[in-house]
């Protein structure tokens, strides 16, 4: 790889420095959270003035706000580069702001690869305006035409070489206006910051030990708190003996409401004591509520549900000649974050600061307030960096946790962290899921008709209301889960992706909303996308070879979307997919394509795997994807490897287990999932770039076509369709001898 | 194994083998060549006899000493430390050349059978062929098979490091006079079809007696004591006869499932030598390893009750199965500090590095194994308890398994010696071990020994 | 009370001796690197160095440290100059969320300081009792290849070894 522009020092303390700035205490911007018009766009809509997403110092220091937040995915860098490019600065003059009540837009939730599509967009406008701005005050000064003049490098440019720096300028702008729906754009032929590889901000402090996380974040005076959880979902506390805890070195307070318990200490480990002290006296009634974890399919499917007929498509043409159909199954899957949940909450003077690696500040504010009866202004959150989430762990929870500790601690920081067996056994999991397809082939080879039914839960049990936090649950005065809600198509749930991008004139889609969640459940990482990818991709493999059709070559015959043709065509070409010889025991090649959302990135994967005892060894990755206009490539390329390799390590390993009581995964010796032994010889992943395209999210389109791309080079290698996560070699065995 | 009495041995193996070899040696040790042949095309071979050979070669578990360390299955490489000295396991992939690709069926069936190789040189016994040879025509079709069905790998093993005389092949044909007694499986009439399935497999390809079985002077499986308990690779391989020294009476359930899944609750782990074998045996038909667990089950026999508590009773007063189990679930992973264990060095670092998982009150894997249950603690030799606690238990390959820190780099000798006499007394009512501090070398010079090989191997590519 | 040698510097430590030196780095001595990721030794995440072997922090009671080189990511290098293994995961951007990254660099570290001409698969070996979630494994061993050239360049004599 060549090697990557370096950012400067100082750009490096900077962007270490956001984090410490972040912490200080300041008050509300004005206008933050006005009424919002709508057509403007990305997250312009959700604040329109240029000020809220860019401020230029008088020292010509540029900051960048964005209500997202940085969870590792490396927006930090692709968002100060869309920046720097539409602005006209050197990136090293960049600070960036991320997600606190206090100081950006409500963005919502850092979800769904929404980033660079919503606050890149509304960055990227605004800075594209404020640049004009700058450039119409330097015209207004130099008395010359405004399309003479060139904006780069912190500076307006005229003919003759005059220059005025934007600090110069910035006095003579209003930058508090709000932004036009539309905005004059640079040229994507004369990006020189954007479309090239950027060596992420926040990396070298995160390998030479600098403070880079939540749970790195020490106030002064601070106390450390863990939590005694209850062993199982209903469990109610029958006694405990608050004393013996509370008479340890260095415990301050042990803390009982309702079932939440939990301890206060001077030192970290005096706390950890204290918890397993406290955790052995304590008794708990407990209802054995778990479904059956041996009919996991069955239990789902017998859910009550509320049916969303979701696309129903005739034209009455195609000769059915021959039906297939299968059933998949995902039982729930953990986020299974390496470091557990952790947040700093202080109260002071009944205002509550809260610092948590939530992906959503603001709804996260809310469910706070509500949980301690606060008005919202007198609730801060703002986000710090966390271990990796891939969606909605125990990071609100633990933010909870912390604030409801810290209100009975006025005036002193205290931090939670949460133990490993806690964040396993509590965090809201992965759904579960059954799906049903059953089509027709005509005897050209084609999908004459396509039936497709999905069985799940929500996908968000997100914050919003106090009820979704478990502080809240546990309390005496206990807040109830919300009731479940279908995500809304396009994007969709349980049905994201349900709808293949393939042409199928007659196609029926039906999801069964299970709106009953016997499992505390909510968003991970591409939410049901992952499932209905992994049942599509696998199913159209089984008809490919049903029809006698090169998997490839069939996908191709049933797509028109010139893009998804691209990707597909490029994955297989540098893959070699034509050339990869003939099937030798136990090797096999697979393939698979998603479009995420249908509506984000194109991804396309090919693999090669071994198999010789039912161990799956993935060997060689090629993937191929199409996000749009790229901003960093290196950030694309880093994110697809480890979507495929995240989504390696759920479709061969994973699955929470539980009793008819409790959750039984509870550390990495009962929840295993990839180790380096079985990490793949090489992954590539080709960009196809979309110069002047709207930005693709791209964080989450491979882990669908990575699941299938496994499951049908197993299949290609042993003859044998797995259609159950996870593909492990214990069910691979057990079919390789029935198979008999 | 000490240094004058490998030199003894030596010098007893030096007059026996001088005496037969002279005469009689030289025409029994020489076998014509067999014919190479092309090598085979894959598709030649049917699909279910490929996956019959890959269960054998499971329960055989060929692939442990045919791969090197970190190296790809079959392909050999492996040193294999004899008390005669090192012998490096050969490459079984199809590769023509250095290989078995040119092997007909009948120069690998001679292989197994005779301890022959293609060309008719002497096999070193190190490749149990005294098992092998029991193995039924139609198996030995199944695992040739299932071997020249695998990616051949060009790579050669270094050469093996034995002393003179052994370094010439032919005094094998001598230790086969005396010792080898070949023979396919003669079924026992007096016992049903699942017992003799069981032992067929156990004496056959599952080879169990090669490490379980105590040798004699020549590295021979001594008969008499059958699984009496021997040794491997510096662990003690535990005797599975009447003289099994777990606390709890293994039967045929527990065998199973320890088997199968490589650890069980009122026993412990499988490790050392033994973990690729249960990580082999997950793989391996249920009813096969069924049958081997009847079958030792049989030879282990019922335990005397005057001699331990019963098994029930004695779980009942351990942490995990007693009364003060704890669920599996949030909140009692790690146990609270222990009041006071015991004076002493070992008593403090047990407190503070063991306790947490080991008193956590429940069952592997969800928690430590009751120490006081565990066959390495209560075992004649404190080997394994030291070997265990120098490399810990690894991560099963994305299986639910038990997984233990190792502390070799962290804890001292003298530490190490201090928590296993802690441990033994604290946790059994067994003798003291008079050897914990060999034991300590020994695993620290294999460990040395093991990484400088890794050094060397990595520096000469 | 008790002593304990951190990155060169002597510490009395005011701790039960039962306190794993993983509290002892962050909760006494405000270091960052080594992290809390399980507390059982199963994910790698704590990983520091005792007199130049990896150790798992998490379950290392601090009694048995006395008069041991305690050695974490923040003894190698700084900002201003980061040590081979800090300049090649940089190079390689070999973090995504960067939990398990100190861990991973500290056991990459011990392994090259033993074994500077470490192969593919030791590398791959040393590395099995870590974990990384984020799927950042081929960057994370293209770094500890590039580490290992960086280190034979700074150490000819030892890197022919």
């Amino acid at each position: 790889m060549a090697p990557l522009p370096t950012f400067s020092r100082r750009v490096v303390l900077q962007g270490a420095g956001a984090i410490m700035v972040s912490f200080s205490l300041r008050s509300l911007p004005a206008g933050a959270e006005e009424a919002a018009p709508s057509k403007l766009p990305g997250s312009l809509a959700v604040d329109p003035h240029l000020d809220a997403w860019i401020r230029i110092a008088p020292d010509g220091g540029v900051t960048v706000f964005t209500g997202k937040a940085e969870l590792g995915q490396g927006i930090g860098t692709a968002l100060l580069q869309i920046a720097a490019e539409e602005l006209g600065v050197p990136v090293e003059r960049l600070t960036l702001v991320t997600a606190d009540t206090g100081r950006t837009a409500n963005e919502g939730y850092t979800a769904g690869s929404h980033s660079i599509q919503d606050s890149g967009g509304a960055i990227r406008n605004a800075a594209a305006q404020l640049r004009e701005l700058l450039i119409t005050e330097a015209a207004r000064r130099l008395g010359l035409p405004s399309d003479q003049l060139r904006a780069e490098r912190g500076k307006v440019t005229a003919p003759d070489g005059q220059e005025l720096p934007y600090a110069e300028l910035a006095a003579g702008v209003d930058m508090h206006v709000a932004a036009r729906p539309r905005s004059v754009f640079r040229d994507p032929g004369s990006f020189t910051i954007m479309n090239t590889p950027m060596r992420r901000i926040d990396i070298p402090a995160k390998v030479t030990g600098g403070a880079a996380y939540v749970q790195d974040l020490r106030l002064p005076d601070m106390l450390h708190a863990r939590i005694v959880r209850p062993p199982s979902y209903r469990a109610a506390l029958k006694s405990v003996d608050l004393d013996a805890a509370d008479k340890m070195a260095g415990v301050v307070k042990v803390f009982r409401d309702g079932n939440f318990l939990a301890v206060v200490a001077e030192r970290e480990f005096q706390a950890v004591k204290a918890m397993r002290t406290l955790a052995a006296s304590a008794e708990w009634d407990e209802t054995a509520i778990l479904p059956a974890a041996g009919r996991l399919a069955d239990a789902i499917t017998a859910l009550p549900s509320r049916d969303l007929y979701i696309l129903d498509r005739h034209d009455g043409t195609g000769q059915a000649a021959r039906t297939l159909e299968a059933t998949f199954t995902r039982p729930y899957q953990s986020h299974g974050s390496i470091g557990p949940s952790c947040a700093v909450a202080q109260a002071v003077d009944g205002s509550l600061t809260v610092w948590t690696h939530t992906q959503g500040v603001y709804p996260d504010r809310a469910a706070i307030a509500e949980m301690l009866h606060l008005p919202l202004d007198k609730v801060r959150c703002i986000h710090v960096p966390g271990s990796g989430c891939y969606g909605h762990n125990g990071a609100d929870d633990a933010a909870a946790d912390a604030a409801l500790i810290a209100m009975a601690m006025p005036g002193r920081p205290v931090r939670v962290q949460w133990m490993r067996e806690q964040e396993h056994a509590w965090e809201p999991f992965g759904p579960a899921m059954v799906t049903k397809v059953s089509a027709s082939l005509d005897a050209a080879g084609r999908i004459a008709d396509w039936r497709y039914e999905v069985w799940s839960n929500t996908h968000s049990m997100r914050p919003g209301a106090a009820g979704s936090l478990l502080a809240a649950q546990h309390k005496a005065e206990s807040f109830p889960v919300p009731a479940a809600k279908p995500l809304p198509l396009p994007e969709g749930g349980g049905d994201r992706n349900a709808i293949p991008l393939y042409v199928l004139p007659n196609a029926a889609v039906t999801y069964h909303f299970l709106p009953d969640m016997p499992v505390r459940i909510s968003a991970m990482r591409s939410l049901g996308a992952y499932m209905n990818i992994f049942s599509i991709e696998s199913f159209m493999d089984e008809l490919a070879g049903a029809a006698g059709i090169d998997p490839v070559t069939f996908r191709l015959n049933h797509l028109d979307d010139a893009r998804a043709r691209d990707v597909i065509r490029l994955a297989a070409d540098r893959f070699g997919w034509a050339d990869r010889g003939k099937v030798v025991a136990g090797r096999g090649f697979g393939f698979a394509f998603a479009r995420y959302k249908n509506l984000a990135a194109y991804c396309a994967v090919a693999m090669e795997i071994e198999s010789d005892t039912g161990r799956v060894r993935i060997k060689r990755v090629v993937s191929a994807v199409d996000a749009g206009q790229t901003v960093n490539p290196d950030g694309i390329r880093n994110q697809i490897e480890g979507a495929i390799l995240q989504s390696a390590s759920w479709t061969l390993y994973e699955s929470v287990t539980f009793d008819a009581t409790r959750i039984t995964s509870v550390d990495w010796a009962t929840y295993p999932i990839l180790r380096f032994r079985d990490v793949p010889d090489s992954v590539e992943v080709h960009i196809i770039d979309r110069p002047g395209q709207p930005f693709l999210g791209a964080g989450e389109a491979g882990q669908g076509p990575a699941a299938a791309a496994v499951a049908n080079a197993i299949a290609d290698a042993t003859g044998l369709r797995l259609r159950d996560l996870p593909l492990n070699a214990q069910k691979l065995r057990k079919q390789l001898r029935e198979g008999l | 194994m000490n240094r004058r009495f490998t030199v003894l041995r030596l010098f007893a193996c030096l007059i026996v083998l001088l005496g037969i070899a002279i005469g009689v040696v030289a025409a029994l040790a020489w076998y014509s060549p067999i014919t190479p042949i092309d090598r085979m095309p894959a598709d030649r071979f049917d699909a279910r006899l490929i996956r019959q050979g890959a269960d054998l070669a499971a329960l055989g578990d060929c692939d442990t000493c045919h791969t090197a360390p970190n190296g790809r299955s079959f392909v050999g490489g492996l040193p294999v430390p004899t008390p005669f000295g090192t012998i490096y396991s050969t490459n079984i992939t199809p590769d023509p050349e250095t290989g078995i690709g040119r092997w007909s069926e009948a120069a690998f069936r001679r292989a197994l059978r005779q301890g022959v190789d293609r060309e008719g040189r002497q096999l070193y016994p190190a490749f149990p062929y005294d098992h092998f040879t029991r193995l039924t025509d139609d198996d030995v079709t199944a695992l040739y098979a299932y071997l020249m069905t695998r990616t051949p790998v060009r790579a050669s093993a270094p050469p093996n490091a034995l002393p003179f005389p052994l370094n010439h092949r032919f005094v094998v044909a001598g230790w086969k006079l005396l010792f080898f007694n070949p023979g396919t499986y003669r079924p026992d009439p007096a016992h049903d079809a699942a017992w003799n399935r069981g032992a067929y497999l156990v004496e056959g390809i599952g080879h169990c007696g090669a490490c379980h079985t105590p040798r004699n002077a020549l590295g021979a499986e001594k008969s008499s004591r059958f699984f009496a308990g021997g040794e491997a690779e510096g662990w003690t391989a535990f005797p599975i006869n009447a003289a099994a020294a777990s606390p709890v009476p293994w039967n045929a359930d527990s065998l199973y499932a320890y088997l199968r899944q490589g650890w069980h609750g009122l026993h412990g782990v499988a490790e050392g030598p033994m973990a690729p074998v249960s990580a082999d045996l997950a793989g391996a038909s249920d009813g096969d390893v069924r049958s081997i667990a009847a079958y030792v089950a049989s030879i282990i026999g019922e335990t005397a009750p005057a001699d331990r508590p019963e098994g029930r009773t004695l779980a009942a007063m351990t942490r995990p199965f007693g009364t003060g189990a704890k669920p599996q679930s949030a909140g009692s992973q790690a146990a609270a500090a222990p009041a006071v264990v015991g004076d002493g060095a070992g008593a403090t670092i047990y407190a503070g590095a063991c306790a947490g998982c080991h008193e956590s009150g429940r069952p592997v894997p969800y928690g430590g194994t009751d120490l006081s249950l565990s066959t390495a603690l209560n075992g004649s030799t404190p080997r394994n308890l030291i070997n265990i606690l120098f490399e810990g238990i690894p991560a099963a390959d994305g299986a639910r398994a038990p997984i233990m820190p190792d502390f070799g780099a962290v804890l001292t000798d003298t530490q190490l010696a201090d928590l296993a006499r802690f441990l033994r007394a604290k946790f059994t009512d067994k003798l003291a071990w008079t050897e914990i501090d060999a034991a300590v070398r020994q695993a620290r010079s294999r460990r040395a020994t093991a990484e400088a090989s890794t050094s060397a191997a990595a520096g000469n590519p | 009370m008790m002593d304990l040698t951190v990155n060169g510097t002597t510490h009395a430590i005011d701790a039960d001796p039962d306190t794993p030196l993983l509290y002892v780095l962050r909760d006494h001595l405000g270091l960052n690197a080594a992290k809390f990721g399980c507390g059982l030794g199963q994910c790698g995440a704590c990983t520091v160095m005792v007199d130049d072997r990896a150790v798992l922090s998490c379950v290392v009671p601090i009694a048995l440290l006395a008069g041991r080189r305690v050695t974490t990511l923040e003894g190698l290098g700084t900002l201003d100059q980061p040590a081979p293994i800090q300049q090649a995961f940089i190079e390689e951007q070999a973090a995504q969320c960067g939990y398990c990254i100190a861990g991973m660099m500290m056991r990459a570290q011990a392994l090259l300081q033993a074994t500077p001409q470490a192969s593919d698969a030791d590398i791959r070996h040393a590395l099995e009792p870590h974990l990384c979630r984020c799927g950042t494994h081929m960057r994370i061993l293209k770094a500890v290849h590039r580490a290992a050239a960086l280190m034979r360049a700074h150490d000819p004599v030892r890197g022919a070894l």
